[in-house]
């Protein structure tokens, strides 16, 4: 059952795996650059007093994002693996 | 061939620790503070640490070489054209993924690289460790575990930079999916040898991008290399290879940093080991939470206002009790020697005296309180602040980070000035630059709190003051927001911009160090300032109480001319004048206030705030004189520094003439509409 939502929709204290990012290039490039690409597991971790922005934890680092830069990330379920083909490590 | 004097660069993510290894390398004193994007501009100097003779340039965080930030470009260039001998990526030990990909653009650029695991003393707190054999065997290139706050690990370091210099290593390099690594095959088949030293593999990544430093290679290799005929192939046939494989437009550029994600997971992968998740989740859930949040930020600036009240009492009194023994003396000097009157009353009277009130009163909440705010910085808390303010920054069409230039501003406004750099659109910077002067800097603080102290605390004491000091700086910030406002809906209309604001880990602050660090620094800066800035304008004014013209002295002919815009203002003409003569250093209106009244009279003494008080009461200062000469402390010309520093900025004199023009107008509404509402209600 594909349940998406988008990243300012998680709950705090959940994770999820981002889907898709669309957002306008430089911003696109600029979450993507911080970790948040297809397969990566996100967790919403504060929000602030006013609702915006929130603080997610991504790959390791804290990163407080606008609810309006937010809402481009769609999500799966944690543990539903997204086929990613990658290059090999070598 | 590494040259006589190699230049080694130091580049990574923001907030690892860069400045802090390079302050350590270089013994240079370079701000530094625990939040992202602190460091905007190159750093440069000179290391000898075991005889050896490096050049060491600081580059900007970032957190790629392939945005087109301002800051990224500037580390991506440098690396390029900067004619670097060997680099340093400095990554965090806590969060290694996102250091090792941008350690990967780093060796691409400069294969003489090594990489620099930092905060390592931060992941042994947290239980992570870091297997640096395994990582260097991965990379190709020496990686060395370092804890730069503690100076450790920088014997091999440096060995390891030697050894990179000596001999090239085998850098591992950027794979991509197989049919961007066919297109950019398809690309080096058709470069030139020579392309000014830039590595070919990279060209033609930016050649199949279209984004690249195309200006500054055309300059170095003398033709725009994008037009040549059979580039133009090359990138075509590139370029279809990539749409067969739909990866068209800017699907290659987000293809392109997830490979580098990819790849810098997968070197991490096994090499760090620990706990997963950021430590201070918890803390920060509660930090900012609706209820604990605002409220805690609150009490944490009172707090500081406070110990900065408290303490700078005491260290007052016995400054001020030491330096008028020094003038006793001094004058019995004068007196042994038969100097004449006006010599003694010049150098004695004049610029003795306003340097002692200024080192005196002035010095010891300046050396109290900046200290207390760099703890604060050292500790990671200032990205919260961001965080919880920033929504208010976004109604106002603001940046965010405009909350942390707002607290450099506190500590000094040219300093937040330059700050502002950390705001990427030039329209939500230019905002934060003209409103930062709305912030009261370190030298005005003083003022603040002698006047708040002499008119306005009774019984309640310190607590008090904090308090009303606390609302005073409040004020000031509700300003900001409504000028940032009103900017943002007239002369710099706009969008706001994209926002990410990285929340680092709480660092436990190395107190020793910090405090005695920084309460030197600012004491010798404080000292200095006096004796170039206060003592000569003591003399001056001396001199002009002394001088007669017409019957009367200059000073009186000064303040009499701006007696009635000041009267209008609630204040007078002495304290307009005061105003005006500390465009140099905000810190010595007060002593001018009080030299301008005790000029060529019979009063002869600085005592206590008490006795200032009453000194100023005597010359017809009211509560409501007090009042308007706070709000107009606030609201004002800047100093003449970061008048300086806004025109160096902006490059332009509209601004700046703006950015002087914003606080002095909000100061002359503010005081003369308190000053007729005070007369109208009978209270001056």
């Amino acid at each position: 059952m594909e349940h998406v939502t988008s990243l300012p929709e998680l709950p705090v204290g959940e994770w999820a795996r981002v889907d898709r990012v669309s957002a306008p290039p430089a911003m696109a490039r600029r979450l993507m650059e911080l970790g948040l690409i297809p397969g990566t597991r996100v967790c919403r971790v504060a929000v602030s007093p006013a609702g915006d922005p929130s603080a997610y934890l991504i790959r390791g680092a804290v990163i407080a994002l606008r609810r309006r830069d937010a809402a481009g990330i769609t999500l799966l379920p944690d543990g539903e693996e997204e086929e990613v083909w990658r290059p090999n490590n070598q | 061939m590494a040259a006589q004097q190699p230049m080694i660069v130091l580049a990574g993510n923001p907030n690892v620790g860069k400045s802090t290894l390079f302050n350590r390398l270089t013994g240079l004193r370079q701000h530094t503070g625990n939040w992202p994007g602190k460091t905007v501009a190159t750093a440069s100097g000179r290391c000898t640490m075991g005889g050896r003779n490096w050049t060491v340039t600081d580059l900007p965080g970032t957190y790629s070489l392939m945005a087109r930030s301002a800051e990224e470009e500037v580390a991506r260039d440098f690396l390029l054209f900067g004619g670097s001998d060997a680099a340093v990526a400095v990554c965090d030990a806590t969060c290694l993924e996102r250091g090792l990909s941008l350690a990967l653009q780093i060796m691409e650029l400069q294969p003489r690289t090594v990489v620099c695991v930092n905060l390592m003393d931060e992941a042994r707190r947290r239980g992570i460790t870091v297997d640096v054999e395994e990582l260097s065997r991965r990379l190709g290139v020496p990686v060395v575990g370092t804890d730069a706050g503690h100076g450790k690990g920088f014997a091999e370091l440096l060995e390891a930079v030697d050894e990179v210099l000596r001999q090239k290593p085998k850098a591992a390099q950027i794979k991509y999916l197989p049919p961007i690594e066919a297109a950019i095959q398809k690309v080096m088949e058709v470069l030139p040898e020579e392309t000014a030293g830039i590595p070919s593999r990279w060209l033609a990544v930016r050649l199949l991008e279209g984004d690249g430093p195309w200006e500054e290679l055309k300059k170095r290799l003398g033709r725009d290399i994008r037009e040549e005929e059979t580039v133009v192939q090359g990138v075509r046939e590139g370029k279809k290879l990539l749409a067969a494989a739909g990866v068209e437009g800017t699907l290659l550029s987000e293809r392109l940093v997830s490979c580098l994600v990819w790849q810098g997971e997968d070197l991490a992968y096994g090499v760090g080991k620990g706990p997963a998740g950021g430590a201070s989740g918890h803390g920060d859930r509660l930090l900012t939470s609706r209820l604990v949040g605002i409220p805690l930020m609150l009490l944490t600036l009172a707090l500081v206002l406070w110990l900065t009240l408290w303490g700078a009492n005491f260290l007052s009194g016995w400054l001020t009790a030491g330096l008028f023994w020094i003038e006793d003396r001094l004058t019995d000097l004068f007196t042994a020697l038969h100097a004449p009157w006006w010599l003694h009353g010049a150098l004695v009277l004049g610029a003795y005296r306003t340097l002692a009130w200024v080192v005196g009163v002035m010095l010891p909440p300046m050396a109290i309180f900046f200290p207390l705010f760099t703890l604060l910085e050292d500790l990671g808390y200032l990205p919260r602040v961001a965080f919880l303010l920033d929504h208010a920054f976004q109604k106002a069409h603001a940046c965010g980070k405009q909350s942390l230039t707002l607290c450099m501003g506190l500590g000094c406004n040219a300093a937040g000035v330059v700050g502002c750099r950390i705001i990427d659109s030039p329209r939500e910077r230019l905002i934060a630059l003209l409103t930062n002067s709305f912030m009261p800097c370190n030298g005005r603080l003083p003022t603040l709190i002698a006047l708040i102290t002499m008119f306005f605390v009774g019984s309640g004491g310190s607590v008090q003051a904090a308090l009303l000091l606390t609302g005073v700086i409040l004020l000031a910030v509700g300003m900001t927001f409504a000028v940032s406002r009103l900017l943002s809906a007239t002369v710099l209309r706009g969008e706001p911009s994209a926002f990410t604001l990285e929340l680092p880990p709480y660092r436990r602050p190395r107190l020793g160090q910090i405090l005695v660090r920084s309460v030197l620094d600012r004491t010798l800066f404080v000292l200095g300032r006096a004796a170039v800035v206060a003592a000569p304008a003591g003399l001056v004014l001396w001199l002009c109480a002394n001088l007669h013209i017409q019957g009367e002295t200059l000073l009186f002919w000064c303040t009499a001319a701006l007696d009635p815009i000041g009267r209008f203002l609630g204040m007078d003409g002495v304290i307009l004048t005061a105003f005006l003569l500390a465009l140099p250093a905000n810190e010595i209106m007060l002593p001018i206030v009080l030299m301008a009244y005790l000029s060529g009279g019979s009063l002869t003494e600085i005592g206590s705030l008490t006795v200032f008080h009453d000194q100023l009461t005597a010359q017809g200062w009211t509560g409501l004189t007090a009042v308007c000469t706070i709000l107009f402390c606030l609201f004002h010309w800047p100093c003449s520094t970061t008048c300086l520093t806004m025109a160096k900025e902006t490059g332009s004199v509209k601004w700046t003439g703006l950015g002087v023009l914003l606080p002095t107008a909000v100061g002359v509404a503010l005081c003369a509409v308190t000053a007729a509402a005070g007369r109208a209600l009978g209270l001056g």
